[in-house]
Order: structure tokens, then C-alpha cells, then sequence
């Protein structure tokens, strides 16, 4: 072995002296110094010289540690990942005819985009809500706006992913309950919920409560579900957001296992086990432009996670070892110039996420830099999924880059400094409080200032942007939600608060009071607090009233 | 010696969308201008108060979450009450071009949509305002 690498890098280094430089000295290379995307340094070659992968330890085989080349033994050859479009805007009844027309057009999951009001446990009537009900999701106030959200889908066949945070344990509540009036038992529901307040405080923004009750919260629905919805995931441990604010795609794993670790102790401080709900733990991660790095990305995120799972936590069963993820495309790749280049944008990222072994995906739409997508661009998006699946022949073997001398590199590359950042936030006392010291939100931040001024400088070329920009007349057909979604929204509010059993809301949110003053799972109040029609606002207004709210401290 | 351009960069509303706003806050400076940024879930009336607090000559606000017809006029209403007529509004964000010139009519001086080099907001900026 290491006989046949001597021989490779003495003849490399033959093949350099007497091919590269001559050939160098006739025709210079584009640039003195490659990079990735995110920065990384680029080769001009890589042999096995480079990469000394020891295979059985590194790679292994697929559904065995360390999951580098796939969770599933047969990955997309037993069955395609989960084509899961991220829709939601104006009233439910609007979100539940998207959700039927994706379903109809062979989508396998749901995705809920719920309005920002809805996001930060505020009320269509709150005044704080103004201009936004609506606009970025659904507006859900109580169980009614969720009843007509999934009215007609069957829960017990579609696994539903909803992107909600702070307020995740209410939303949760909601569909437990809903499904119980559909006669689906909690048992049988599949789906996922965000709940991953660590990336709110350093990239996306939603916090209601400070970090100590908001754990608190989150390692309740770990064990709820652990007990109840087995087949839920309880978290979707976010690097999305973190890339999206401008992190590298070494920063997006870094922090993002260094919060999943954070969760994990979290979890364990709580008196829970660690095969008790680690298996349930999923993953959520961009998918950039720059195929070879995010697919090695994809590959280390599962290597590391696996070996701190293991090593750090002492996990015994496997599946509390494996990173299971989903996948969006770069939202802020996206460019509002030629908007239909963004079609192709998108499917290189895609293929990267399946390439990479992705358990579910949603594609964005080539509009989304301007508006919420039409309808029409959301089919193309679907079917650039559907066109990888069963066009492009990368679901036909399992981690078809494996063994590419330069993405092993990227791999071990990406993992080291990955496991750098962790290491650099456990000495800072964990992610909590590397996030409360603005530690993780100034290293995005540079990493965004860093790529702009790339951008601007004309160093980065974004195609149609900075260079091949054409004249163009600003697009019209973009989907716009009516604003009187608030109007009507407050109004059905007040219908609802109207003939609920109003003794019976402020039992409920009495106990919900109590509890949250105690140490009791919150999760059986708050079911019991939506079942009797207590409005979200009204749930966080208890929290908010026992736990305070979160507010950060600005630097730039 | 010239007094600098001073800046308050704002997020109104509950987007939580900071990426832009927190590049052109670092752009603004090494132009040269003194910002201030507010953080993140402003009403109009804090952004207007914090305006007046921090005696700037111009307000930039960053909306991504499509709210600006909404909140963008109320904060130029907003600093209008409290006698802040020469103070510059501009905005950026994802707004799309039928909207803007609403939102000129009623009072934003200019908005800078997806893709605007940093560069040109500070031009447009160092443009309208004299330093005193």
C-alpha cells in the first residue's frame, strides 16, 4: 500500500517536473490560486498520493459506521429520497390547494412555511403583526386554521416537515391534534418539526424565550415524542440558515453539530438517554453551487456525526449514530438577474444533495429571488428533482463519488476543520454560550462581508450579475399575496374565540402556567391548551410571562 | 473637520433576515460613515426614535419579508411626527419593481433590490447628503 503510494508520488512528481512546468511555462494557468466556493484550496491534481484513505475505517460500507457513503444499505435503489416542496402563504385554505396540486404532481412529503407572526407566537390581530400575516407562510392562530391546513390529507400516509422554532411544541400540539380528530393515532404520524433555537440566536432570527427555557423546552419534545410519536422527528438540527447567512460550507458543519451537540447534552442533563432519542435526531443542510465541495460536505457531516456520536456520547445503538438530513437549495445563490439561470443553479445543487445522499430535498424555484414562487416555477423546480431521479443515473448506485481522489480530499478536509470549530466552541463552554458571546455570529459574518467584497471586486464571477449582465425589463408575473389575508385572518380569529369554551382556555392555560413554573413536560398542557382553541398568542403569552424573552445584545 | 455621514441601519418588522443588512452596515463604515445598527424586530415608531436619539442624517432599512408596503411608509410617517422630514430613507430587500414606486411617492429615496453592488447605495448616500 504505502509502497504503491511512494511509487504514485514519485512519478507525480516526475510528471510535474517534466509536464506541468514545461506546459505551465508556455500557457500560464487562469489564476495564481484556486479555491472552492467557500474558500478552500484547490490542487491542480489529486492521486492517491494525496489522499491517504484508509478505507474500512474512513468509508466503510453503506448503513454501517461511520455512514459515509449513505445511512440506508441500498440508498435510492430501495427508494427515492422524499421530494419535499417548502409551501405556504396567505390563509390555510390557499396553503392546503398548493399542498393538494403538489401531492397531485407526485410530491412525496409536505413542507409548512408558516407567516412570520406565526413563527414568533404573535396573533393575526396583534398589532405587531401588521403588513406581515401571510406574507412569508400560513397564518395559524389556533387548531381551526390547522383543521383547514390539512383538511383531506391523509396523516397516516404523508409525512408533514414544519418549519417552526420557537413556538415548535404548539404547532406539534396542533397536529397531534388534528390527526386525533382524523382518527390517525400519534404513533402513526411521520414528519418533523425544526425546534432549533440555537440557529435562531446566531443566523435566522425567530427567538421568543431566552436560550435556558427554550432547551427546556425542545429536550420536551425529545422526550414526548420519544414516548408518543416515535416515528416523529422531534428537531431538525438546521445548517440551512447558517450557510444562508453567509457561513462556508466547513462553518455550516461545524456549527451545526456543535449545536446538535449541544442539544444532545442538553437532552442527557434532562435525564434522558442517549439512545433514547438520539435516533430520532434529523438534520437540515444547503445545497451551494459548488458540486464537488457540497457533495463531500454532505459525506463529512455524516462521518463526523457518527464518530461523535459514538466516541463523544457513547451511543450503542446505530441509528443514533447516523445523520439523517434534509436538503434545500441555496436561497441566496438565487440571483433576481435572468431569473431563469436560476433553474440550472438549482439543479446542480440538487444533484450535489442526492450525490451526497440526501434523505429528502426540496428545490427552489427560479423566481424565489424576487417573490414567493408561482405555481408554474414550483413545477419546474419538482420536476428538476424528478428529472435527477430517474434521468440522470446518480440513484442508481449508492455515493457514486466515492473514491474521487479530490472529493476523499474535500471530505477529510472539510471534517478536520469542521471538528476545529467544534473543538474552538467547547473551549468557549459549548454553543450556547459561544452564540450568547456572538462567537458563531461574527465568524458568519465575516465569511459574508468576505464573499461580497469577492462579488463586488469582480474576484467571484456570479453569472448574469456580475458578468454576461444583459438589459432587462423587471418581471411581472410574480405571486403576490393579497392583503386583505389579515383581514380575514383576524376575523375567522375572532369567530373561533367567539364560540370556544372560554372557561375551559383559561383552565388550560392556568395549568400551562403552572407547569411552566415547575419542571413537569409542557407538552401535555400545551396539548390540552390547543384542543380547547387557545390561540398560539395566547400559549406564548403564558411562556413569554414565565420565561421572559430574548434579547440580544447588536454589534456589528 | 467635517462632520461624518451618520447612519442608522434598521430592520423593521419581524423579519429575521439580517445577511444584507449587517453587509451594507460594514460597507457603510469603511465608507467612511458612522452607523448605527438596531437589531433585529423594529417597529416604525422605535426606528423613528432611535433616529432621533441617534441625531443621524440618514436611515436605511432592510425588509426581506415582503411587509414594505406596510412598514416602510409608517416609518417615514413615523419619523415625519417627530420632525424628521431631512432625514434620507432608503431601503433594500427583496421588493419587487411594481412596488417601488409606491414607496416613493411616499417618501423612500431610493430601493436597492437583489444584486445592487454595496458601492452604489454609499454613491447614492454621499450623493444626497452633505456632510455639515
Amino acid at each position: 500500500m504505502s509502497d504503491a503510494h511512494d511509487r504514485i508520488a514519485a512519478e507525480q512528481e516526475r510528471w510535474h517536473r517534466e509536464v506541468a512546468v514545461p506546459s505551465l511555462a508556455r500557457r500560464p494557468e487562469r489564476k495564481t490560486g484556486f479555491t472552492t466556493n467557500s474558500g478552500l484550496p484547490v490542487q491542480r491534481l489529486y492521486t492517491p498520493a494525496d489522499v491517504p484513505v484508509d478505507y474500512l475505517n474512513d468509508l466503510g460500507f453503506p448503513g454501517e459506521y461511520p455512514f459515509t457513503r449513505g445511512v440506508q444499505p441500498t440508498m435510492y435503489r430501495g427508494r427515492f429520497w422524499t421530494m419535499r416542496q417548502y409551501a405556504g402563504f396567505g390563509t390555510a385554505e390557499a396553503t392546503n390547494a398548493r399542498f393538494r396540486y403538489l401531492l397531485e404532481n407526485g410530491q412525496s412529503g409536505l413542507s409548512v412555511a408558516f407567516d412570520l407572526p406565526t413563527q414568533i407566537g404573535y396573533d393575526s390581530d396583534s398589532p405587531l403583526a401588521e403588513g406581515e400575516v401571510g406574507k412569508v407562510g400560513v397564518a395559524i392562530d389556533t387548531l381551526a386554521d390547522m383543521e383547514t391546513l390539512l383538511e383531506g390529507i391523509p396523516l397516516d400516509r404523508v409525512s408533514t416537515s414544519m418549519t417552526i422554532n420557537a413556538p415548535a411544541a404548539v404547532l406539534l400540539a396542533m397536529y397531534i391534534a388534528v390527526a386525533q380528530k382524523q382518527g390517525v393515532r400519534p404513533e402513526q404520524l411521520s414528519g418533523t418539526i425544526q425546534n432549533d433555537i440555537l440557529k435562531e440566536y446566531a443566523a435566522r432570527g425567530t427567538y421568543i424565550f431566552p436560550p435556558g427555557p427554550s432547551m427546556r423546552l425542545i429536550t420536551d419534545t425529545f422526550a414526548y415524542c420519544a414516548q408518543h410519536v416515535p416515528r416523529w422527528n422531534p428537531i431538525s438540527i438546521s445548517g440551512y440558515h447558517i450557510r444562508e447567512a453567509g457561513s462556508t460550507a466547513a462553518q455550516e458543519v461545524g456549527f451545526t453539530l456543535a449545536n446538535g451537540v449541544a442539544y444532545v447534552e442538553a437532552a442527557i442533563a434532562a435525564g434522558l438517554a442517549v439512545d433514547d432519542f438520539a435516533p430520532q435526531l434529523s438534520f437540515f443542510f444547503n445545497a451551494h453551487n459548488d458540486f464537488f465541495e457540497e457533495v463531500a460536505k454532505f459525506r463529512a457531516a455524516r462521518r463526523l456525526w457518527a464518530r461523535i456520536m459514538r466516541e463523544r456520547f457513547k451511543a450503542q445503538n446505530p441509528r443514533s449514530w447516523m445523520l439523517r438530513f434534509h436538503t434545500q437549495t441555496g436561497g441566496s445563490t438565487l440571483t433576481a438577474q435572468q431569473p431563469m439561470n436560476n433553474i440550472v443553479r438549482v439543479a446542480l445543487q440538487a444533484f450535489a444533495a442526492v450525490c451526497g445522499g440526501t434523505q429528502s430535498l426540496h428545490t427552489n424555484s427560479m423566481d424565489e429571488a424576487l417573490a414567493l414562487p408561482t405555481e408554474q416555477s414550483v413545477m419546474v423546480s419538482l420536476r428538476t428533482q424528478q428529472i435527477i431521479a430517474h434521468e440522470s443515473g446518480a440513484a442508481e448506485t449508492i455515493d457514486p463519488l466515492a473514491g474521487s481522489y479530490y472529493v476523499e480530499h474535500l471530505t477529510g478536509e472539510i471534517e478536520r476543520q469542521a471538528r476545529a470549530y467544534i473543538a474552538k466552541i467547547d473551549e468557549l463552554g459549548g454553543a450556547v454560550r459561544a452564540i450568547e458571546r456572538g462567537y458563531v455570529q461574527r465568524e458568519i459574518q465575516e465569511a459574508a462581508y468576505q464573499y461580497q467584497r469577492q462579488v463586488e471586486s469582480g474576484e467571484r464571477v456570479i453569472v448574469g450579475l456580475n458578468r454576461y449582465q444583459v438589459e432587462e425589463t423587471p418581471p411581472t408575473n410574480l405571486l403576490r399575496v393579497d392583503p386583505a389575508v389579515q383581514e380575514e385572518q383576524a376575523r375567522k380569529l375572532a369567530e373561533v374565540k367567539a364560540r370556544r369554551d372560554q372557561a375551559a382556555v383559561d383552565r388550560s392555560l392556568a395549568t400551562l402556567r403552572t407547569a411552566a413554573a415547575g419542571t413537569a413536560n409542557l407538552m401535555e398542557p400545551i396539548l390540552d391548551a390547543v384542543k380547547a382553541y387557545a390561540t398560539l398568542q395566547e400559549i406564548c403569552d403564558v411562556l413569554r410571562g414565565v420565561f421572559g424573552e430574548y434579547h440580544p445584545s447588536e454589534e456589528l | 473637520m467635517a462632520r461624518k455621514i451618520r447612519i442608522l441601519v434598521a430592520k423593521p418588522g419581524l423579519d429575521g433576515h439580517d445577511r444584507g443588512a449587517r453587509v451594507v452596515a460594514r460597507a457603510f463604515r469603511d465608507a467612511g460613515f458612522e452607523v448605527i445598527y438596531t437589531g433585529l424586530r423594529q417597529t416604525p415608531e422605535q426606528i423613528a426614535e432611535a433616529a432621533l436619539q441617534e441625531d443621524v442624517d440618514v436611515v436605511a432599512l432592510s425588509i426581506l419579508s415582503g411587509a414594505h408596503n406596510t412598514l416602510l411608509p409608517r416609518t417615514v410617517e413615523a419619523l415625519r411626527a417627530r420632525g424628521l422630514s431631512d432625514v434620507l430613507v432608503v431601503a433594500g430587500g427583496v421588493i419587487p419593481a411594481e412596488d417601488i414606486p409606491g414607496l416613493k411617492a411616499s417618501g423612500i429615496a431610493e430601493v436597492f433590490t437583489p444584486g445592487t453592488p454595496t458601492r452604489a447605495a454609499v454613491d447614492f448616500i454621499a450623493g444626497r447628503v452633505a456632510p455639515e
